[in-house]
């Protein structure tokens, strides 16, 4: 079995739990005083290479290294990462604060991951199936086209022997299982483990590991936006409240609608 | 983290997404002309998925000259049956065992080099577990950027797709020349057979590389709607307690009205029911006509998957959850005697 070195991504997002607000130009989503956090489904991505190494030893897995892409506060959910138990954060600086997090799209993303794949050399690359801010789910499929790697999205189920990587995939009406050689991606869904908490003494440690960082021009990638953001609006709202008193009203009410 | 500690703090959003437009506004620099569209057509058993026929409908509001793309071990079958659908004016057929399994590595390549050779300045497929694993691959190969889960489309290069879990709805103009686009099957309805066949040939060479390898699938099988498509939904939550419960009550309900069966994550996570029938954010984004949730608080990530049903029931015992907020008719009550009496009086 040959070494591993496991890269994985850490988007900085508005946390899941806060009810997101249109800005008042209606370009975007009010970021500012808004509690962020890691992006749940990187956490899972994280808590996956750590159970890697758990699983084979430090022997093979070598290193644990988190990626993230975005303005300079993104450092605190590396400093998650690394508290969680990554070994070492890169951090490709984009933007001065959250207001511009959407400059980058998956595609510049997947550029900037790209250079950073090729100075660090992972094999293995983890990151979650989407982001819960643009709920695109590009990125990774994106990073594996770029490279030409197999990929292996939505996981519920990762196995690594010798170079080989089974993975579970969950798709639509069930599973799929598939193989490939690494190097390789993987993109996590949300049943591939329960992320763990930092503890405080971890979360000290983690201010020691080394942050190493980078521009986008440092890196020669274009992050050039290809779409054009025309306006970002409100959801209509839903006319809803109206209760009922009996099951016998809720059949009949029902029944007008069609049932 | 994604706990579900934390679900019952969440404020559920209101509102449903924007209506199809029945006219297309052409403006930019793209006119119908020159618009061609490839659409991946995703089939499974001989048959074609549902989802394409809303992507069709979506691809045929961009122009009348939509390609389909039906790959596959033996996809003559599909192919003629796609060929018979309205809207689609050719069929491009890529037969080879590599791309039974839809696997993306192959795929990729194979609507790549189709667009190069054949000039398509849109690809189309649906946002289904299928298209979300191949599209992207397919736009980086192409360098350009892809609209997910696009819900209404205003011309050729502007589109509506929403974002944080449908809180927010955004507008965004594609400065690329090939558009790559996911469609929300539940924004658009089917197309609808059409009058004559279209005609096939077969799909330009393109590379195979042999990156993965297909080891096996474990599907649930059911006699029930198809969760994407169905009419009517019974969809159920922890209040369930457990997985006797929901078989019993959820099931029951749904196969005395013929409806599909869904669950919350939470219902999913406790394992009250399978993966496979999640409705959310992360699992599937449904709009029948009527969906009767049952033991559902209403979080935001639940919401951003049913919201658009045309007319939302709940049971719930608690008066303030959040469902109540969205639904046209609530019932608070204890689920464990409402829902048995509801099927039984609708067996009637």
């Amino acid at each position: 079995m040959s070494n591993l070195k496991i890269l994985v991504g850490c988007k900085r997002v508005i946390d899941f739990a806060v009810k997101p607000r249109v800005n008042s130009a209606k370009k975007a989503v009010e970021t500012a005083n808004v509690k962020h956090s890691l992006n749940p489904f990187d956490e899972i991505a994280v808590e996956e290479a750590l159970r890697l190494r758990e699983k084979l030893g430090n022997n093979i897995v070598k290193e644990i290294i988190a990626l993230t892409c975005g303005p300079p506060k993104a450092q605190e959910q590396l400093r998650t990462a690394l508290a969680m138990g990554a070994d070492k954060a890169v951090h490709v600086e984009v933007g001065k604060d959250d207001s511009e997090a959407n400059i980058l799209q998956p595609l510049s993303v997947a550029k900037l991951f790209r250079a950073i794949i090729e100075k660090e050399q992972p094999n293995l690359v983890i990151l979650g199936k989407q982001a819960i801010d643009d709920d695109a789910s590009q990125t990774g499929q994106m990073l594996a086209g770029l490279l030409n790697w197999p990929q292996a999205t939505f996981a519920s189920k990762v196995d690594i022997n010798d170079d080989k990587l089974t993975v579970t995939r969950e798709v639509d009406g069930g599973l799929e299982t598939i193989s490939c050689k690494l190097p390789a991606i993987v993109t996590t869904d949300l049943r591939l483990n329960e992320p763990r908490f930092a503890t405080l003494p971890n979360i000290m440690k983690a201010k020691k590991k080394p942050l190493v960082k980078y521009t986008p021009d440092q890196l020669n990638v274009d992050i050039t936006p290809r779409l054009e953001i025309i306006s970002v609006t409100e959801p209509p709202v839903r006319k809803g409240g109206t209760k009922v008193e009996s099951v016998e009203e809720l059949i009949s009410k029902l029944k007008q609608a069609g049932l | 983290m994604f706990s579900l500690r934390r679900i019952s703090t969440q404020i559920t959003s209101k509102g449903t997404l924007l209506a199809v437009r029945p006219n297309l506004v052409l403006r930019g620099y793209a006119t119908a002309q020159d618009v061609s569209t490839l659409l991946l057509v995703e089939h499974k058993d001989k048959a074609i998925s549902s989802s394409t026929l809303n992507a069709l409908t979506a691809a045929s509001k961009l122009s009348d000259n939509v390609t389909a793309l039906v790959a596959g071990e033996d996809p003559e079958h599909v192919a003629s049956e796609v060929s018979k659908i309205k809207g689609v004016s050719k069929v491009l057929i890529a037969k080879d065992k590599v791309y039974e399994h839809g696997l993306a590595e192959v795929y990729a390549p194979l609507l790549a080099s189709t667009q190069k050779q054949l000039k398509f300045t849109h690809l189309v497929a649906s946002h289904s577990a299928f298209g979300k694993n191949i599209m992207p691959r397919v736009a980086a190969l192409l360098d350009v950027a892809q609209v997910s889960d696009v819900i209404d489309i205003e011309s050729p290069d502007t589109f509506v797709r929403p974002i944080y879990a449908g809180n927010a709805i955004a507008k965004v103009k594609s400065k690329d020349p090939i558009k790559v686009l996911t469609i929300r099957g539940t924004a658009f309805p089917p197309a609808p057979a059409g009058e004559t066949g279209a005609s096939s040939e077969a799909a330009p060479e393109s590379e195979k590389p042999a990156l993965t390898e297909w080891v096996s699938e474990e599907l649930q099988k059911s006699d029930r709607p198809e969760l994407g498509t169905a009419a009517k939904i019974v969809s159920g939550g922890r209040a369930l307690k457990s997985r006797e419960n929901f078989d019993k009550l959820i099931f029951k309900l749904a196969d005395t009205i013929g409806a599909a069966v869904g669950g919350s994550r939470a219902a999913v996570d406790s394992g009250y029911c399978d993966n496979a029938i999640q409705i959310g954010q992360t699992g599937k984004v449904v709009a029948p006509e009527i969906y009767l949730a049952v033991g559902i608080s209403g979080a935001i990530q639940h919401i951003a998957g049913m919201k658009d049903s045309k007319v939302i029931a709940a049971i719930n015992s608690d008066p303030d959850a959040p469902i109540f907020q969205i639904s046209d008719y609530g019932l608070v009550a204890d689920l464990f005697t409402a829902v048995p009496e509801l099927t039984e009086k609708l067996k009637k």
